[in-house]
């Protein structure tokens, strides 16, 4: 490096451009402030969370049919039940395995830990829909455990749910858990140490009760998407049905009569997913984790090395024999279908193919609008909440506001979606299709972005203005370097959102096919297609989630050299 | 009896050596400090003591007991973080009863040590008040009650008043001192700041880089530091560099430049050793003119600044080198800038140090 050279990618332009100057002399005019936030705050209220109360309640009437019906009505009310029964039984699994892998992987000293932290990452980047093949192939196929016994270890049904859902919702917990460890002030505990507490003591009194913010998010987080899983589930299912696999079956049933359980499903779902959202958001600030009640003799023994040594090897196995193999073994059939030839046909179009890269290009596009639009329209709203530019009790309803489209079952809120636009003759399918992958992933940058400019202190920002520079340059110079990772990987987190979902997909369409929706009518029994053929078509989505899997570890590294 | 040993303690962060074989002995019932400047492993040696971290070689021993592989929860110490490490779910009661707790006392005892130290620090009115809604001051003294009703015979203090406004530390620090001392406790108390040390410690250790240059009481350390950077550090030096031209039965004679001679009652110098002059600010007497006598001086003020119970003079000598002199303000001189004085100061209240090998600068940057 010469002299007076930087390390490139450092350095921030601050010569200002004609166009730059032009925003800059806008910005500091309140009136244009105004302009764009009310913007993000309208787009918000009119394109993600009006129309689809809008949908539910042009269809209000019809939901009458439902209640002359009693079969219907029971077969519904067993749906819903069992998709709540399934989500809180599967968090809650979550937590007790999801706990002790992320103090493994924040407290060993091993160096082997940052690659198991990489592998935990899987589950959570590779489309749900494949990871329902893998499993329904490793615990149902012939080829699976089951070959090790005679018959299918465990057949499609609600079983093979609850495994397919813990395997998708566990990296969330450890992750999420993860992060609130390592934001952790480690005093506390060291405080409580020296104070006589057992290692397990410490952490069950003192550094759990400190992070109940992050228990609560992580429980939140995998009961939403247990809650909302759609294609997947569909896979595995068998003749079981859930809230959304009921609801798709309604739609594509199509019979007279059932747009009454449809619309009376999804108002459920919606209603109940908000109504325990909203008493976990008032009373888990109030939820106590029970820290009088302790036994030094029985804890330290529990704290010991060789009780410590177990339970790690105890969650590793849950993690390689539930989580990661499963995840993988679809690996099996790819490879398959290089040996025979399939690939061949897969790479020419020949046959389905064709209309397997459609989709695929399909997805992707969508996915890149779909997050384009969201950071357009997010990154105003995240700077209005976490700056809370209008005022704090108006911007908390926001903040919780914004959290909606994530906590509810995405085929639900897709189906109103369409109830909503569909009145609009002239509204093309692949723009609904756009608009509800919007919805979907919305909270998901504006939530990443919020947190990031949260955590930027005002100082700085003020510090900038006193030194002369106005709002769009503090914005471009200050917050924007400080926060790119952050927002970057609201981005992809959009984009792989996106592009594996499948509820709302299936909610809205018609005639359009995404891959993971083509995928779902493979595996769905009819349709003939050879498992090396649906093994390869998930191969490809999954070196495609990989890359991308990648990309997020290289900027998280950026970030921590930054 | 608490009594703590230090044998040849070893602690690396990667390159970095943190604690570069430390031995030392701290008394029973001693309140002992550890100063140095920010990175010196001053708080490192006191986690190492504490058990929060593990000597890479070396023994701690407590009580004539091994504790180098002691988990902290098993020491019997206390510990007083910097920014105290209140339970901020837990109000004030139940962070000052959570060392009983966790070890299972009675039910009884754990009400009357709670007690009797909220008493002692004055809080017991407000045990139900969260870490949030004390003033520093108060947090401080709750740590402090929390850490001593956990049964600790061994006190160990990282930066104790370092968060806390000036009068409040200064007020706390004897606080501190008189609760150690009634209840018998020894106290190992970590700083950078020197007058806090001075003020409240039996004996000081000062550690730069790792290493102890010199432990001492407050009064040794200032009287006769054995170290050039101990005497920088403890109290305020001037520093003037030359050669000792003699060494006779009275001490040795010292060659400033500008042929300025100083003796000095100090002989454990060769003659013709390149050496360093030490001399306090406190320790010079002030005339007007130019004077004759032993260490003479002569120079005129260049600077001027009134300190309330000091005033600070800096002076260019006649040879170029500076000196800053203290004057007590209320035995009535007064000078003005551009004066011309002369300055003295006795034979045997200046020290001679051995010139650094990497140079004055170097040895004495606080860095």
């Amino acid at each position: 490096m010469k002299v007076g050279e930087r390390k490139s990618g450092r350095k921030i332009d601050l010569a200002d451009s004609a166009f730059t100057k032009f925003l800059d002399s806008l910005s500091s005019k309140p009136i244009i402030r105004y302009v764009v936030y009310s913007c993000a705050v309208v787009s918000f209220f009119g394109l993600i969370l009006i129309p689809p109360i809008l949908g539910i309640l042009l269809k209000w009437n019809t939901m009458g049919q439902i209640f002359e019906n009693p079969d219907l009505m029971s077969r519904a009310a067993t749906a819903i039940s069992s998709s709540f029964a399934i989500a809180l039984f599967v968090s809650l699994i979550d937590l007790v395995a999801g706990l002790p892998m992320a103090w493994f992987i924040t407290r060993g000293r091993s160096r082997w830990l940052s690659v198991l932290d990489t592998f935990t990452d899987i589950p959570f980047v590779v489309p749900t829909v494949t990871l329902g093949y893998s499993l329904l192939l490793f615990w149902s196929g012939p080829e699976g455990v089951s070959s090790l016994f005679e018959g299918s270890l465990v057949s499609p049904g609600w079983l093979l749910i609850i495994l397919l859902h813990f395997t998708f919702s566990f990296p969330i917990v450890v992750r999420v858990m993860v992060g609130g460890l390592l934001d952790y002030e480690r005093t506390y505990e060291e405080a409580a140490r020296t104070l006589g507490a057992a290692p397990l003591t410490a952490d069950r009194t003192v550094t759990l009760p400190i992070l109940k913010p992050s228990l609560i998010a992580s429980f939140v987080l995998a009961f939403a998407r247990s809650i909302s899983e759609t294609g997947a589930t569909m896979m595995v299912a068998g003749a079981f049905e859930n809230g959304p696999v009921l609801i798709n079956n309604l739609k594509t049933a199509g019979e007279t009569g059932y747009e009454g359980a449809l619309v009376f499903v999804s108002f459920i779902l919606i209603a109940v997913s908000c109504l325990i959202f909203l008493v976990i958001r008032l009373l888990g600030t109030r939820l106590k984790i029970p820290i009088k009640k302790i036994r030094p003799a029985i804890e330290r023994k529990l704290s010991g090395h060789g009780v410590v040594t177990l339970r790690n090897g105890g969650t590793l196995l849950i993690f390689l024999v539930l989580v990661l193999t499963p995840s993988l073994f679809v690996a099996l059939p790819a490879i398959q279908a290089i040996s025979d030839g399939t690939i061949n046909q897969a790479v020419t179009a020949t046959g389905v193919w064709g209309g397997y890269w459609q989709s695929l290009v399909l997805s992707y596009f969508v996915g890149t609008i779909a997050t384009i639009l969201n950071v357009i329209l997010g990154l105003p709203m995240a700077v209005l909440i976490a700056r809370r530019r209008i005022g704090t009790l108006s911007s908390t309803i926001l903040d919780v506001l914004v959290n909606i489209p994530m906590i509810v079952p995405s085929i639900a809120l897709g189906i109103s979606l369409s109830f909503f636009w569909k009145n609009f003759a002239f509204f093309p399918e692949i723009w609904l299709l756009i608009l509800a992958h919007m919805s979907i992933t919305y909270p998901y940058f504006v939530r990443s972005a919020a947190s990031a400019v949260e955590r930027i202190s005002i100082d700085l920002e003020e510090a900038a203005r006193t030194l002369g520079s106005r709002p769009f340059t503090v914005f471009r110079t200050i917050i924007l370097p400080l926060t790119k990772y952050s927002l970057l990987a609201g981005a992809i987190m959009v984009f792989t959102r996106s592009v594996s979902e499948t509820g709302a997909t299936l909610a809205v369409v018609t005639e359009l096919q995404t891959v993971p929706v083509l995928l779902v009518s493979w595996v769905k029994s009819g349709s003939g297609m050879a498992p090396s053929e649906i093994g390869l078509g998930c191969g490809f989505l999954i070196v495609l989630s990989f890359i991308i899997l990648l990309i997020l570890r290289l900027v998280a590294r950026g970030h921590q050299h930054a | 009896m608490p009594e703590v040993q230090l044998v040849n303690v070893i602690k690396k962060f990667g390159k970095i050596v943190a604690v570069d074989d430390v031995s030392l002995q701290i008394h029973d019932k001693e309140y002992f400090s550890l100063i140095g400047p920010s990175g010196c492993g001053k708080t490192t040696l006191l986690r190492a003591v504490a058990g929060l971290i593990q000597p890479d070689e070396g023994e701690i021993r407590v009580e004539n007991k091994l504790v180098t592989h002691i988990p902290p929860e098993d020491r019997s110490i206390g510990f007083v973080f910097q920014t105290y490490a209140l339970f901020p779910h837990m109000n004030v009661w139940d962070n000052v009863t959570y060392g009983p707790r966790v070890k299972a006392w009675g039910n009884k005892e754990r009400t009357r040590i709670g007690r009797e130290m909220l008493e002692m620090v004055r809080l017991y009115e407000r045990l139900d008040a969260l870490p949030s809604e004390l003033s520093g001051g108060m947090m401080q003294r709750v740590a402090l009650a929390r850490a001593l009703a956990a049964g600790a015979k061994l006190l160990l203090l990282d930066e104790p008043l370092g968060a806390l406004d000036a009068k409040i530390r200064f007020e706390l620090r004897y606080e501190l001192r008189k609760f150690v001392k009634d209840l018998g406790l020894t106290a190992i108390h970590v700083t950078h700041d020197q007058a806090e040390a001075m003020a409240i410690s039996d004996r000081i250790a000062v550690m730069r880089k790792g290493k102890i240059l010199q432990v001492g009481t407050p009064q040794e350390l200032y009287m006769k530091p054995q170290h050039v950077f101990v005497a920088h550090f403890i109290g305020e030096s001037n520093f003037l560099e030359g050669y000792v031209t003699e060494v006779n039965k009275k001490g040795s004679v010292v060659g400033l430049r500008g042929r300025l001679t100083i003796h000095v009652s100090d002989k454990t110098k060769n003659k013709g050793e390149r050496v360093v002059l030490m001399v306090r600010p406190e320790t010079f007497k002030m005339e007007e003119g130019r004077k004759k006598g032993v260490n003479s001086m002569f120079g005129f003020i260049e600077k001027l600044r009134f300190e309330g119970t000091n005033i600070r003079y800096e002076v260019l000598l006649e040879n170029e080198d500076r000196i800053a002199i203290a004057r007590p303000t209320l035995i009535g001189e007064w000078f003005n800038v551009g004066d011309k004085v002369t300055v003295r100061f006795s034979p045997n209240k200046s020290y001679i140090f051995t010139y650094p090998s990497k140079g004055l600068r170097e040895e004495l940057t606080l860095e």
